[in-house]
This record gives C-alpha cells, structure tokens and sequence, in this order.
C-alpha cells in the first residue's frame, strides 16, 4: 500500500516536472523566435518548404477520401429526412470545424513530426547539436526554432488544403456519383456556414500547428542520443500529439460554443 | 598568484561524476600557452568528459577551471560564446552537420559569425580544405565520406575561424598512414607557425610522442603521470610503463569493473 502510494506520488512528480520543463522550453523557444524570423527568415521559410512538401501529398490524398466518405455518409443519412440537399452543409461544417483541423494536426505528427523529431535525436546523438555550441552558435536558436515556427506556417496551410480537397471529394461523390444537385449543393452550403465556423476550424489549425511543432522539437531535442532512444522518441512524438490534440479540441470545442 | 600567461587553462580539485559514477577526483591540470598537450588514458577514462568540461559543455560538480585565469563558470552565455569562438574543436566522431556538403560545412562558422563576402568564405574554405588535402571533396555531402575524411574535413572546419586553441579528440584514430603523418604535421606546423595552444586526446602513444611537448596520463580520474613523451616512456611507474608499452597486466585494468569471473560462470543465477 505504502509502495503504492510512493508510485503514485513519484508518478505525478515526475509529471510536474516535466510539464514545467516543457512550459519554460516552450518560452525559449518563443523567446528565440522573433530574432529568427527577422534576422534569418529564409532559414524558416526553407523548413515551411521541408515540413509542407512532405506532407502534402498524404495530406491531399486522405482529404479527398474523407470529403468523399463524408459524402456518402451525410447523403444516405440525409436521404432518410429527403434533406439530401443539405450534404454540403454538413460536410463542410464537419470538415471546417473538426475533420480538418483534428486529421490534418494526426497525418501531420505522423509525417513531419516523426521525421523532425528523428533529425533532431539523431543530431543530437551524432554530436552535431554539440558542435553548434561548440561552434558558438546556439542549437536552440539555429535549429530547434526554424523547425518549430516552419510546422507553426505549415499546419494552417496545410488544413486548408485537407479542407478544399475534401470538399472536392464530397462533391465528386454527392454531386457526381449521387447526382445532387450541384446548386443545391454549394448554395445550401453558402448559406449555413457562418464566417464563425471557420474562425473556430482557424482557431484550431494555429494551436494543433504549435502543439504538434513544439512536441515534435522536444521530443527530438530530449532524446535519449542513442538509436533507439531516438526511436523511441519519434513513437513518443506521434502518440503524445495525437492524444494533445485531441483533448485541446474538446476544450476548444467547448468553449467556443 | 598563478601566472596567467603561461598557463591557458587550469583545472583545479575537479570533481565530477555521472550518477554514482565518479570519473575524476581532486583532479588538478594545467595546460601552457603555445604548447602540445597530450592527454593519454584508457578508453573510458573520461578523456572526452574532460574536454567537455574544458569546453563547459559539462559543468564540474566540484572545483574550478580557468581559461586565461577567468572561472568558465562565471561567464554567462554571450562571454562563453564569445570564448568558444576562439576554441576550435575537433569532435571524436567528425560531429558534421549532415544535411550541409562539405564546403557548406567548413563555411559554417563563417557563415554565422560573419558578414564575410562569397568571394571570400570560398577562398578562406578552400585554402583549409587544401590543408587537410580534401579540396576535392567539396561538394560531397558527409554521408559519403569515409571516417577519416570526416575527421579532416571536421578539422578544417575547427580551423576556420583561426582560434586560438585547437582541441582535438582521437584525430588520428581512423586514419591511414599518409594522411596521418600529414595531420601531425599540420597540428605541428599550426603550434610553431601561428601560436596556437593544441590539446589532443589520443591513446596512440607513438604519434602523440611525435607531436606532443607535454603529456597527460589519466587514469583512476586523476593525472596518474605527466612530462614530456621521453620522461614517460623513461618513467619507472608500473602505471606508466603499462600504459606506454601496451602491457594487459599491470596497475591498469583492461577490464571493466566486474564481478569475480568464475563465481559468475559457475554460480547460479541470482533469482
Ligand atoms: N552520456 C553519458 N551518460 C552516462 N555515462 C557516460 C556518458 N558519456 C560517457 N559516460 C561514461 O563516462 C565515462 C568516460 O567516458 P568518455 O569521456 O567518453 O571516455 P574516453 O573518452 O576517455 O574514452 C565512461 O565510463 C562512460 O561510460
Ligand atoms: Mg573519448
């Protein structure tokens, strides 16, 4: 019982302490930023090219078939109210607020956060991190910040993306294949989304960019320098983001309501 | 009072360890302006430990190092970047950035620390690639280069910013005869010719006597042995006479601190 306790209390002392450490790297990081974008903005755009162009192909590809599964699913639902006419709002109003945002933040951990996290614990474990402080220059500067404010641009852009490919799929699927309407379809959908649904998918997208960015930076920058400490840092990368995203979008969900 | 400019760098009553382990103890080190300093050990001594801490990669848990009689533990970050930009140092495994090409690599100092022209980073790169003779290599990535290619292609990189002390741990290690020979040279000729201070981390006793003015023998986490290649190899200490002749019996293990041999080969598992 008492070593039960022990567990317990070490467990969550643990957490604290880490959690905190993540709070203050976040505020280095944040620290670090403006000098970067200023004085070495083609460093970041060079990684917005790295972290979007390897995302862009999953991104698009899984946009479209969610919008055509969305599509399927919101017509034969729809069909049993004759309201078929609606499939566009309410894919679109799935797609804007949720499925863009939620899906692109888990395809985006799963491509660019893995590979980040990975570059970084291997440069870490090659001594390359140690050599830039040898070098005078800072790692956390010249590295870690680049990556994390190229997802930060990346991820909006990239939800975007997700968004109007999905789009396109629910039309070639209802519109196409289920012949909807094709002016019902986009006027319905003109009509019921209001400018505040995609304040809230926006909203979204900037914190899922921050949060999968810096969990991938830290991950990577804390592994342990071995091969299978960087590993296992980049498994830790794709489950701790998923499982933060998905808890921030039910906060977010909910306040926003 | 220490005379400060004779003596570059100063280790006093060092004290560190990793966890439980300690693995240097009331270690004291000086090393001389202008000189060759070998440091000498066995594998897993702390060699590489001790650079870091040379270096404040590390701090010590106990005890002071000077560099130029300043405690590197009193600088805040910008004095110690402005101090590492005069070390150059030379990482054990290469340590190139691998995302860059070779030239790349060797510009990279200059890229951050300066407002050099094109023109100019180009001529300074390829003078020092010349030097280490791997002109020809400059537009490889590192990926494609052997060991020591790297090696010298990461000690054309310490040497770009001209610094005023070259570390260099295990440069020879890798390395074929040829460019061996030229690299002791070329640590040799930078001593005598520009003034630098050299540190060099080796446990091949026969080139480091070619180069060395004063040597370091670590073992245990203290200075087992110190003094010139001749006065080492002439030492009458078991230690040293070990370590110099390449003896497996002696005052230094060759293993692993370890339980006795045959009570575990015989005994049944502890479960
Ligand atoms: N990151 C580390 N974590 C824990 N122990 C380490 C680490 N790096 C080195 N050591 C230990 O410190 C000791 C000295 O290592 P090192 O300085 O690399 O030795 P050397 O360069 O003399 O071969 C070794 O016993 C090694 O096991
Ligand atoms: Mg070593």
């Amino acid at each position: 019982m008492k070593g039960l306790l022990r567990d317990i209390y070490n467990n969550v002392l643990e957490f604290v302490r880490t959690f905190g450490a993540f709070q203050l790297f976040f505020l280095r990081i944040i620290r670090h930023s403006p000098r970067i974008v200023l004085r070495r903005p083609g460093l970041v755009i060079k990684q917005i090219h790295n972290t979007g162009a390897l995302s862009l192909v999953i991104i698009m590809v899984c946009g479209f078939f969610v919008g055509g599964v969305l599509g399927l699913q919101g017509y034969s639902n729809l069909a049993r109210f004759n309201a078929e006419d609606s499939v566009g709002t309410v894919v679109a109003l799935a797609l804007i607020k949720e499925l863009g945002p939620v899906i692109t933040a888990l395809l985006f951990a799963g491509r660019a956060g893995t590979a980040l996290s990975s570059e970084i614990g291997l440069m870490k474990a090659t001594d390359q991190l140690s050599a830039m402080e040898m070098m005078a220059v800072n790692p956390v500067r010249r590295v870690l910040v680049p990556r994390f404010l190229g997802g930060v641009v990346a991820m909006p852009l990239l939800v975007a993306i997700f968004t109007c490919t999905g789009l396109f799929g629910a039309h070639v699927v209802a519109v196409d294949l289920l012949s909807v309407d094709v002016g019902a379809f986009w006027q319905q959908m003109q009509l019921s989304v209001d400018i505040k649904d995609i304040r809230e998918g926006v909203l979204k997208s900037f914190v899922f960019g921050i949060v999968a960015s810096l969990l991938a930076v830290w991950e990577g920058y804390n592994a342990i320098p071995t091969a299978e400490g960087v590993g296992r840092a980049t498994t830790r990368t794709v489950v701790i983001t998923a499982i933060s995203v998905l808890i921030l979008d039910f906060m977010i969900t909910a306040v926003m309501l | 009072m220490v005379d400060y400019s004779e003596n570059l760098i100063e280790i006093r009553d060092l004290m560190y360890s990793r966890g439980a382990r300690v693995i240097f103890k009331d270690m004291n080190l000086t090393i001389k302006r202008g000189e060759v300093t070998a440091l000498m050990g066995p594998s897993g001594t702390g060699k590489t430990t001790l650079l870091r801490l040379i270096t404040r990669q590390l701090i010590p848990q106990q005890g002071a190092i000077f560099v130029n009689g300043v405690d590197i533990a009193s600088l805040n970050q910008r004095d110690l970047y402005s101090l590492r930009q005069r070390f150059g140092m030379l990482f054990q495994n290469g340590a190139l950035l691998t995302d860059i090409n070779v030239f790349e690599n060797v510009a990279f100092p200059l890229r951050e620390h300066t407002k050099l022209s094109n023109r100019l980073i180009r001529h300074v790169v390829l003078t020092k690639l010349h030097a280490v003779g791997l002109r020809g290599a400059a537009d490889m990535m590192p990926a494609e280069l052997s060991g020591g290619m790297a090696r010298r292609v990461a000690l054309a990189r310490a040497m770009v910013m001209d610094p005023d002390i070259l570390i260099y741990d295990e440069p020879f290690v890798g390395l074929d005869p040829i460019s061996m020979g030229v690299i002791v040279r070329l640590v040799r000729r930078m001593n005598d010719a520009l003034g630098i201070t050299s540190i060099i981390v080796s446990h091949d006793v026969a080139e480091v006597s070619t180069v060395a003015d004063r040597s370091y023998l670590i073992s245990d986490g203290k200075v087992a042995a110190s003094g010139s290649p001749d006065e080492l190899s002439a030492a009458k200490s078991e230690l040293v006479r070990q370590f110099m002749h390449g003896m497996a019996d002696g005052p230094v293990a060759f293993h692993f601190e370890a339980p006795d041999y045959a009570e575990q080969l015989l005994g049944r598992d502890s479960e």
